[in-house]
């Protein structure tokens, strides 16, 4: 389909920046939300740490100062709770994100919903929604938006789309950046170290893209983040923009790396708004030197890893 | 030791087919779990599961034996193609299952409006780890009995079991991944099927074992290589989250999530059981009927000797682990996490 087709695409479509899955040092992290604020065409940031408890201490002090630089430049911003949810730490982190004031707050985990249930809130790529019966389900409960499972094909995407649309929720997909794959109760970063997750010492911080996997072949196959593991490849939806867009979806959600996510974002603001075609958008994806293959291969109810030429 | 407290557990077994299905309700289980034979449950494996009129025959036979049927409908359908999963729903009814077992919110609703006095148990493939996410399904859907993820310790799970409005079924034996059930797209990620949607993991079409010239035998999930074994060694099958993997900070290769290792909890069965549980689960619903039996009769003694107060033996249970690796996982000590 060529952009421009069935007119679903342009300026309403907006972009997103993903949470930062990775355990970057604070101040990078604070730093990496001041540019944003200043440079980046998204509409909606969310903030928040989704992988591990542990990690959140580091990030909660900035909060305020974060939120409150990223709405002074316009974007809005929405709290992302933990994806997995079974420690004590779990349990509070999300009680306490879940009843933060005139917060909106997005659920990665049924026990956020628990406490989200009733008022508008986000639902996150980690809660299973794979068909419209379940977004019907927590669209009567208060969800407005839905980010959805990365391994959804295009074609699922379509009946979505019209459910959400009698429904009157919007629908958002990961476009950009590493696949979240599986989640786990072990730390794989700190095994990796020979350590337990309650004497990890923050290795993860070592890995600020996630922590690469290889096969005993050598092939770049996942990587590691904590309890979380990920592609090794970039997810990088470019072509199908037209096509997710025509299904229904509005946000287009960036996941936040090392590389310049500012250019990233630029490029896909000019692909939305058919300033350059998906071949350069790609060109300019190609260009920021990320050291790992693109991926697109679940939009196209293929295995994940594999690069589906078009649309 | 008898202590008062302790409340005769459920046996909940798997039944892969009709006749497994008669061997586990003859070697003492209590319950019985199996699928329909498509994508609505989470082991569709070819020559596996259940007819419709296979089912109405199993549950006759197990009814007859006091038994209950429990029907796993436990995967996630993708959107466009729910109506497969509401009429495995409406069939379990029609054939008196005693429950349905179930994963999706949109399934789970659907069973609770349609069958308004049918009994649900969240699978674990929803992945309700807390008692919030557990009270969640039980408020929304009316969920009689949760099968709690394989990552809690027993202390966790007497701490959930005093904050929920319902009952518990922990699994105590057989195949453990080191995946939070209902999140890993891994086996899609490297072959096209999905776990969650077409209930496979690590298809058997995708896996291949290649030999080299020295006979190290190297096992492949689609084009990752998860393992190679040296002349001699017994090659276990390609599963992402058992496999070897190298990375940089390693001279050796290692793995990276788990070594391939069976859960096998026998030897907690008491503090089980004092934790409140009411149901225990055996994995294995793709093993052989040999199998079925030895570790079904091998966990009625079980549980029988720790009712009477005797010591259970259950020693030969080991060597139908697999690799006769065994592992008490999370259940014992977070120091596994």
């Amino acid at each position: 389909m060529a952009i421009g087709e069935e007119g679903a695409m342009g300026a309403e479509t907006e972009l997103t920046l993903g949470p930062v899955l990775f355990n970057w040092r604070p101040e990078t992290w604070r730093d990496f939300y001041f540019r944003i604020a200043d440079e980046a065409p998204v509409g909606t940031v969310y903030v928040g740490e989704v992988v591990c408890s542990k990690r959140a201490v580091f990030f909660e002090p900035l909060y305020h100062e974060v939120a409150e630089r990223l709405r002074s430049a316009g974007k809005t911003v929405v709290f992302s709770t933990l994806s997995e949810v079974m420690l004590k730490l779990d349990r509070k982190t999300v009680e306490a994100v879940a009843g933060l004031p005139d917060t909106v707050t997005e659920a990665n985990d049924s026990a956020a919903l628990w406490h989200l249930s009733g008022r508008p809130h986000h639902v996150g790529p980690f809660v299973n929604v794979y068909n419209e019966d379940t977004l019907a389900v927590l669209a009567r409960r208060g969800a407005v938006n839905f980010c959805l499972p990365g391994e959804l094909p295009l074609t699922a995407l379509a009946a979505m789309g019209n459910a959400a649309k009698t429904l009157g929720v919007s629908l958002e997909t990961q476009v950009f950046g590493r696949q979240p794959l599986a989640l786990s109760a072990r730390c794989y970063h700190a095994r990796a170290h020979d350590r337990t997750r309650d004497s990890c010492l923050f290795v993860c911080n070592e890995d600020p893209d996630g922590l690469a996997l290889e096969t005993l072949s050598g092939q770049r196959f996942l990587a590691i983040n904590g309890i979380q593991t990920l592609s090794h490849d970039y997810l990088a939806l470019v072509a199908e923009l037209p096509q997710l867009a025509a299904s229904g979806v509005r946000r287009f959600r960036l996941s936040p790396h090392t590389c310049d996510m500012v250019a990233v974002a630029r490029t896909y603001r000019d692909l939305i708004d058919r300033a350059i075609t998906a071949a350069e958008a790609l060109d300019q994806l190609s260009g920021l030197g990320i050291a790992a293959h693109f991926a697109n291969g679940f939009a196209h109810r293929q295995p994940g890893h594999l690069w589906v030429n078009g649309c | 030791m008898a202590t008062p407290e302790l409340t005769r557990p459920e046996l909940v077994c798997p039944a892969g087919t009709p006749a497994g299905l008669r061997t586990a309700v003859d070697a003492g289980a209590d319950a019985v779990y199996c699928g329909f034979r498509n994508a609505t449950n989470a082991r569709n494996f070819p020559g596996l599961n259940f007819t419709p009129e296979e089912l109405q025959g199993a549950v006759a036979y197990a009814h007859q034996r006091d038994a209950k049927v429990l029907l796993a409908a436990n995967t996630f359908p993708p959107a466009g193609q729910t109506a497969l999963w509401k009429e495995a729903i409406d069939s379990g009814v029609a054939l008196g299952v005693d429950a349905i077992i179930v994963a999706d919110m949109g399934v789970a609703d659907y069973a609770a409006r349609a069958h308004p006095g049918q009994r649900l148990h969240l699978s674990v493939q929803a992945g309700a780890s807390s008692p919030e996410a557990i009270s969640f399904h039980v408020r929304e859907f009316g969920i009689a009995r949760v099968v709690l993820p394989r990552i809690l310790t027993v202390a966790e799970i007497k701490a959930v079991h005093d904050q929920i409005d319902c009952e518990i079924e922990a699994f105590v034996f057989g195949n453990i991944g080191m995946m939070a059930e209902g999140r890993c797209a891994l086996s899609n990620y490297a072959t096209g099927l999905s776990t969650n949607m077409d209930g496979v993991c690590s298809p058997a079409g995708d896996v291949h074992y290649e030999e080299d010239e020295k006979g190290n035998l190297a096992t492949r999930l689609g084009p990752y290589v998860i393992d190679c074994f040296s002349c001699g060694e017994n090659a276990g099958y390609p599963t992402i989250c058992k496999g070897r993997y190298r990375v940089g900070s390693r001279a050796d290769p290692y793995y990276a999530f788990e070594e391939p290792v069976s859960l096998n909890l026998s030897a907690l069965l008491p503090d089980l059981m004092r934790a409140g549980v009411t149901a225990l689960k055996i994995e294995g619903r793709q093993r052989s009927r040999a199998y079925v039996r030895a570790v079904v009769s091998a966990f009625r003694a079980a549980v029988d000797d720790v009712l009477a107060g005797r010591d259970p033996a259950l020693a030969d249970l080991l060597a139908l682990t697999e690799g006769h690796k065994q592992t008490q996982g999370a259940f014992r000590s977070k120091t596994w996490r």
